[in-house]
């Protein structure tokens, strides 16, 4: 609740600040700051009703070309064409189409070859720029921050003052560098090193907090493995998260649709290259990790923070002193099913999910295409490979990653989020345990009474074709 | 909004952890688009199960324990806890977007330092009819017949303001529109 100071004028800035800084608009005392949005993501879900308050006030939506919509949280992902599972999420997708013609929004809609889960086309089109201020109704923007933006989710009534005014009233977060040093071992991922960091700083964690994740582990990391890591920052409670950008993140971006060309290509690299933290900048606070103790992570509970090394045991509420916490973990066993001090590894499983906006690019399916190459899914397992946009997809055809999907015996999806939160008919049976690549496992997320056991692509790919909770190692050879 | 008027209320008691907007409200009710009709299906998938509290109607003040509303960024978790008739909700703490989202919706969110709340959580645990008063001016909860348990909250001063006058934040923001066309002529 206590606002952050801002640095000293002059003084040595963070990332957060320096993005910060060049954003506010208005900063008024015992106000919260003005805060410009250059780029206001939109979906089905979390945008009828601000749309809808836009029209009960006669006001329109006023920076179009900043707003970009898609369609991702209930469209079906079997073959396209057939008639949508309910009727409730069509009328929700047929009223953003209606808003988005009615206010001149570009809307990347099921029938588009843009498609896809919102955190994921944004990067893949280019419109995730280093430097920008980014939001969406939807908690997991902090996706965007891996491209050093200022990237957070936001409930609808603010959905709406962005469309209205493009601006948004906020606090200055206070920061967290969450530093990671030394070097991943093969078999583990950036979703390994995140788990790890909510399991050490739990799902309230960072709360009040934008982290900058920084360090030689971060730097090692590709885009998309960039992307896990920040993606799950609201896992931590944080109100963001971010990396610094840097040739990776260049790489990435250079050629993309909406990303600049020619001159104006290198003017903004020129002026990314600014956007780090300067040397003595001043953290709020520092976690550190090392990079190489972290091992395969799953979680055992109902919540993101409830997770241990997968060759570990299930802790036990009795050495819990917190009442309340003891009484959660007590409900999340027992939701779960699960005994104290019992090991996860070769507990059986019902259903393995690939996707999500955590995991579901194309780095991602090779990891977990190179695991399931030449293997089969396990009999009475149903495993669904959901990429995480159109392009991805056709990325994955081109490589013949759908072939190792369907020679396994996987199900090879249609772009959207899928059972990550269950809203399109894609959805776990009660009492069913999935291991998932997604970023929640709060009870009921991926279909009522479903349990789930959040994990890496490659943690996910080596469960499907054991049918129990495996440790990838074990499958690459000699690495163990 | 309608502001926030005094509130003497008993309390629903659910004192446990990182209680998610998945369990406040299941996404497959997510799928509406309208504010409204939500609250009969606030906690849809906890109310039946053992140990749950009575969500019976009266009680507007949920009394739970710390990160209170993490997860999604769903509005409807506030809507659906306001249309079911809760006021305020009484923790340890509370996830950035859903407080943020509660204050906009005429939902208060207090947050007790340690000391308060197990005051607070122990008087309500040994009296179930127990009434709660919730100054908001004054910033202060107080066991009801009992003067000498009143306890302080903080809380943003721009949210109390919204909240006490029924301001409305986007009729605010809209008094910037000078500013805000400055600021994109600069940048």
């Amino acid at each position: 609740m206590t606002p952050n100071t801002p640095h000293r004028p002059g003084g040595p800035r963070t990332l957060f600040d320096k993005i910060w800084d060049a954003h506010v608009v208005a900063e008024e005392p015992d106000r919260p700051a003005v805060l410009y949005i250059d780029l206001h993501l939109v979906h089905e879900v979390t945008s009828p009703q601000a749309f809808a308050g836009l029209g009960t006030r006669g006001l329109g939506v006023r920076r179009p070309d900043r707003t970009f919509a898609t369609m991702d949280h209930s469209v079906p992902t079997v073959p396209r064409g057939l008639a949508m599972v309910d009727p409730a999420g069509e009328q929700q997708l047929g009223r953003l189409a209606t808003n988005c013609r009615d206010h001149g929004v570009t809307l990347y809609d099921t029938d588009s070859d843009r498609q896809g889960i919102v955190h994921v086309i944004g990067p893949e089109l280019g419109l995730t720029h280093p430097g920008q201020t980014i939001v969406c109704g939807d908690s997991h923007t902090s996706t965007h921050g891996a491209f050093g933006a200022l990237a957070f989710g936001i409930g609808t009534s603010e959905v709406e003052h962005v469309l209205a005014t493009q601006c948004l009233l906020q606090h200055r977060a206070r920061t967290l560098e969450v530093r990671v040093d030394g070097a991943l071992a093969p078999g583990v991922t950036a979703k390994d090193l995140v788990l790890a960091l909510i399991a050490r700083i739990g799902v309230g964690g960072a709360t009040g907090h934008v982290i900058e994740y920084t360090g030689a582990a971060i730097r090692a990391l590709d885009m998309e493995g960039r992307m896990t890591v920040c993606n799950m920052s609201i896992e931590a409670g944080a109100r963001a998260g971010m990396i610094a950008p840097d040739d990776v993140t260049f790489a990435y971006l250079e050629g993309r649709e909406h990303a600049p060309r020619g001159a104006a290509w290198d003017a903004a690299v020129a002026r990314w290259r600014e956007l780090r933290s300067d040397d003595g900048a001043h953290f709020d606070r520092t976690v550190e990790l090392d990079a190489g103790r972290i091992e395969p992570m799953i979680t055992f509970g109902t919540n993101p923070g409830m997770g241990i090394a997968v060759t570990g045991r299930v802790p036990s509420p009795a050495d819990t002193p917190d009442a309340a916490q003891r009484a959660s973990l007590d409900k999340a066993l027992h939701y779960m099913d699960l005994a104290p001090g019992e090991p996860l590894l070769g507990h059986a499983i019902d259903v393995v999910f690939i996707g999500s906006c955590t995991n579901a690019r194309i780095a991602d399916l090779r990891a977990a295409a190179g695991v399931m190459a030449g293997r089969r899914v396990a009999d009475g397992v149903r495993a669904l490979v959901v990429p995480g946009s159109k392009a991805v997809k056709r990325q994955a055809e081109r490589e013949g990653l759908d072939q190792v999907f369907r020679d396994a015996g996987a199900e090879w999806r249609e772009a959207g989020c899928s059972m990550c939160i269950a809203m399109n008919g894609d959805r776990l049976e009660p009492g069913q345990y999935a291991v998932s690549t997604s970023n929640r496992n709060f009870e009921g997320r991926q279909g009522p009474g479903g349990r789930t056991f959040l994990a890496s692509p490659l943690t996910a790919a080596a469960s499907a074709v054991t049918g129990r909770i495996t440790d990838v190692r074990s499958l690459l050879g000699g690495a163990r | 909004m309608t502001p926030f008027a005094a509130l003497a209320s008993t309390a629903v008691l659910l004192p446990l952890d990182d209680i998610d907007t998945d369990q406040i409200i299941p996404a497959r009710f997510l799928k509406g688009t309208e504010k409204t009709g939500l609250g009969g299906h606030v906690f849809a998938d906890c109310r039946a199960r053992p140990g749950f509290p009575d969500l019976a109607p009266g009680a507007r003040i949920l009394l739970a324990g710390a990160n209170f509303g993490c997860g999604s960024s769903r509005e409807h978790a506030p809507w659906a806890l306001v249309d079911h008739g809760f006021r305020a909700v009484i923790a340890r703490s509370f996830a950035d977007i859903f407080r943020q989202n509660a204050t906009k919706n005429g939902l208060l969110p207090v947050a007790l330092d340690a000391a308060a709340y197990a005051r607070v959580l122990a008087a309500r645990i040994a009296d179930p009819a127990l009434v709660l008063d919730v100054d908001l001016p004054a910033q202060r909860v107080s066991i009801g017949g009992a003067p000498d348990a009143s306890f302080g909250f903080a809380i943003d001063p721009f949210a109390k303001h919204c909240l006490v006058h029924g301001v409305d934040e986007l009729g605010y923001l809209l008094g910037f529109a000078d500013r805000i066309t400055a600021h994109e002529r600069r940048t």
